[in-house]
């Protein structure tokens, strides 16, 4: 596998890594999320990681930078789903990752991505809501 | 000086017999052994040694062939440990085969005053060596028990209870090393996955000191918990503690502490969209958390 799908869901990216991370396969998800948000507008973006088992350094930098990025592109970025060992791996190696949010599963994920970014309301019609 | 092993081997009954006599007219344990164990494992110590094979040497107790002999040691110092000897009295007892086997010498060689000497310093060395190996295999047992010990406490010493749906705790007792840090860490983190709780609260009232080190221990959990998903709450923090924190200048800005467990569970309950009221207008105590139904965890 050379490339990590991206989801839309609304205005929303979703990305899942189910495969180890290489350098190269994570330099190409940044290209290609930063691409994706510009594309769709996105307002938030979710990346589920609960299948990574493996982490290093540079994976745990490229989340960072990816955060840093969408932020600059005006989307909410989540991690979700990390597993206990790639938590402890990442303190031990002095990555606290300060700019990223986290949440437990997509589902808390997905909320918090909703609370904090404005609906679009040309998007989903939702205007009733806000007369 | 293996003539003196031959001569163990040809004289094997009446050093016996000398040596059932001295230990009985001896100090000995009377409430914790009877004569017949005793003799059955003072018989059985000599002739494991005298039995051992022709080319083992008394001067070389390392050797492989003093093997048997070891292992026999090592089962009577483990079954006298069992029973309540001390160590000195185990090492007493195989001392004691010494008188038996100076006479078997002064009968043998009385009459050379050289070969008399080799053979004593001999026989003294090697059954120092016999009282010194029990002693060893005592204290290796108590070893194997004292770490065994450490590590079930290291395991009952990191309880995560779960407080709420969604709120864990952990109520941490005794002083912070970098080992169980590691064991809190795994089992916190791997309980907040398993209940899927967004809030995980530290009580650290147990913890009789906090330093520089314990505190970074603690932030790296804190900060482990956070890559995951959940939110710590620190809390039980006393005002000793509170002073040693801020003398030490350790920076806890980016950790929301409390003072109470009860305070911490409180604001858990909050941003979980949860409160506790008072239940019914007669005053009782009786306390319910009531969901919001605006949020759902």
């Amino acid at each position: 596998m050379d490339r990590i799908p991206i989801l839309r869901m609304g205005d929303f990216l979703l990305v899942t890594i189910q495969v180890d991370m290489h350098d190269k396969l994570a330099l190409t998800l940044q290209d290609d999320l930063t691409t994706r948000i510009s594309d769709v507008g996105a307002k938030g973006v979710l990346i589920d990681i609960s299948s990574l088992e493996i982490v290093d350094s540079f994976i745990g930098r490229t989340l960072a930078n990816i955060a840093s990025m969408a932020k600059v592109l005006d989307a909410e970025t989540v991690v979700v789903g990390m597993q206990p060992a790639v938590a402890i791996t990442l303190v031990e190696l002095g990555m606290s990752l300060p700019g990223i949010r986290t949440a437990l599963n997509v589902e808390s994920g997905m909320q918090f991505l909703r609370e904090v970014t404005p609906p679009n309301q040309e998007a989903d019609g939702n205007q009733w809501d806000n007369p | 000086m293996s003539d003196l092993l031959t001569v163990i081997r040809k004289n094997r009954s009446s050093v016996l017999q000398d040596w059932l006599q001295g230990i009985k007219g001896g100090i000995r344990r009377r409430d914790l052994i009877d004569d017949r164990s005793l003799e059955a494992q003072a018989s059985e110590l000599l002739s494991t040694i005298a039995d051992t094979g022709s080319d083992a040497k008394l001067e070389d107790f390392s050797a492989a062939a003093w093997q048997p002999a070891k292992d026999f040691l090592a089962g009577i110092s483990a079954s006298r440990a069992a029973q309540g000897f001390s160590p000195s009295e185990t090492a007493t007892f195989v001392l004691s085969l010494k008188v038996p086997l100076f006479s078997l010498i002064r009968a043998e060689w009385g009459s050379d005053p050289e070969q008399l000497f080799a053979a004593i310093t001999t026989a003294n060395e090697f059954v120092d060596r016999l009282a010194l190996h029990t002693t060893d295999s005592f204290i290796h047992g108590r070893d194997q028990v004292i770490s065994r010990q450490q590590e079930e406490m290291l395991e009952l010493s990191t309880p995560v209870v779960t407080l709420w749906e969604g709120i864990v705790a952990l109520p941490l007792i005794g002083t912070l090393d970098s080992a169980r840090t590691q064991v809190v860490m795994e089992s916190l983190l791997q309980a907040i996955v398993q209940t899927n709780s967004r809030f995980a609260i530290i009580d650290i009232t147990g913890v009789p000191t906090v330093d520089t080190l314990v505190a970074q221990h603690l932030l790296k959990t804190i900060t482990a918990a956070r890559l995951m998903g959940a939110e710590c709450i620190l809390s039980g923090i006393r005002p000793q503690i509170a002073q040693t924190i801020v003398h030490l200048g350790i920076n806890l800005s980016d950790v929301v502490t409390k003072a109470r467990l009860a305070d911490a569970f409180r604001l858990a309950l909050e941003r979980s969209g949860r409160a506790v009221v008072r239940s019914g207008t007669n005053g009782s105590a009786a306390a319910s958390a009531t969901p919001n139904p605006g949020r759902v965890l």
